[in-house]
């Protein structure tokens, strides 16, 4: 059998200082599947916690963008361009509310 | 209080379990074995891992966050003592006769999975797109202002083509990276690019995979950095050694 030596050394960079986009990766979207007493879809779980982290992440995105291209390009500032983007806002706002409202199926095995 | 049984990885029954890491919850880790298997587990509280409240707990990103590192530790440790295969996060049974049932149905699978991957290990390699770079192009074409439509046109077309540049530049970079290292794994895995708003670094994920490698070959760690700082205003991330995550379903 093998021995703890299969390893050359200690590896920081899996351990817990490891990227969490880096574990989760692999711990959500890789590995041995076998069905246990209890089921949940975890692609369902990615996607949903992932989602939600970028909509609101693209909110701020959006607004900051928003600015920036306003004071950089003066040709392009219009009310119009504004309230666009106001609505894209508000549009991004509602899926994040519609996200956290639908909690999506579990299955349960037992 | 219920509890559930939390299984980590699936070893061969003479590995020794993982010693001092804490499982999930700070459950105690230990192998429950069934023939030539053995199932590396801890108890988990049915009440955080009941259908409905674990659906809840993996919405919540720190829970999610407490028990993806919880359950990487005790895989990374299953692995420093022996072959491991890791399981999907969140398999749970509801008591040790179904943790051995489980050993016993797929105990074929799991035994050719072992040997596949006995004295291997993954590394990863994701390739960012330099952001600073792109930034830079940006900023040349918005610093001054443009005269009139036409220049302003001009400027935005010189931008896009200083972008389209890089992005072929850096496809052109993880093809031949990916062709070097496809020939100095076992196998290989092109994963799904990361999301800038998930990485830790700076720039865009443009190429992401992963390469199975013989624990024993101590020049690919070397080699795949040398690659890694030929990269012409690209940066590469190299993960691992990680258990073999990305091949053990294969």
């Amino acid at each position: 059998m093998t021995s703890a030596s299969r390893l050359p050394e200690p590896y920081p960079s899996s351990g817990s200082g490891s990227n969490l986009a880096d574990i989760l990766e692999r711990v959500l979207d890789k590995g041995v599947v076998i069905a246990g007493d209890i089921q949940v879809n975890l692609l369902d779980i990615e996607l949903l916690t992932i989602k939600l982290r970028l909509i609101v992440a693209s909110i701020d995105k959006a607004k900051e963008m928003g600015i920036d291209w306003w004071e950089d390009d003066p040709a392009l500032s219009s009310g119009a361009r504004r309230r666009e983007m106001a609505a894209e806002n508000r549009r991004l706002k509602l899926q994040l509310e519609q996200y956290e409202n639908e909690p999506e199926e579990v299955r349960r095995d037992d | 209080m219920t509890e559930l049984w939390y299984v980590y990885a699936v070893t061969r029954a003479d590995t020794p379990p993982p010693k001092d890491v804490p499982g999930i919850v700070g459950g105690e880790v230990r192998a429950v074995s069934d023939g030539a298997l053995a199932a590396v587990v801890s108890q988990v509280p049915e009440e955080d891992f009941e259908g409905a409240a674990l659906h809840a707990h993996l919405e919540d990103f720190r829970w999610l966050e407490a028990t993806a590192r919880a359950h990487q530790g005790v895989v990374d440790a299953a692995f420093a003592a022996g072959c491991a295969l890791p399981l999907r996060l969140a398999t749970v049974y509801r008591d040790e006769e179904g943790v051995r049932r489980m050993l016993h149905t797929s105990a074929a699978e799991f035994t050719r999975a072992l040997d596949r991957l006995d004295g291997r290990l993954e590394w990863g390699v994701k390739v960012y797109l330099d952001e600073e770079e792109e930034a830079a192009a940006r900023k040349d074409t918005t610093a001054a202002e443009p005269a009139d439509g036409r220049s302003y046109l001009r400027a935005r077309l010189a931008q896009r083509q200083t972008r389209d540049d890089a992005k072929t530049r850096s496809r052109a970079f993880s093809e031949r990276l990916h062709e070097t290292l496809r020939h100095r794994s076992e196998a290989q895995r092109v994963l799904r690019p990361q999301d800038q708003q998930l990485a830790a670094g700076p720039g865009r994920n443009v190429f992401n995979a992963a390469y199975l490698v013989p624990a024993d070959d101590k020049a690919f760690d070397a080699e795949l950095r040398g690659l890694a700082d030929s990269a012409p205003g690209l940066r590469v991330e190299i993960t691992g050694p990680w258990p073999p995550y990305s091949f053990a379903d294969a």
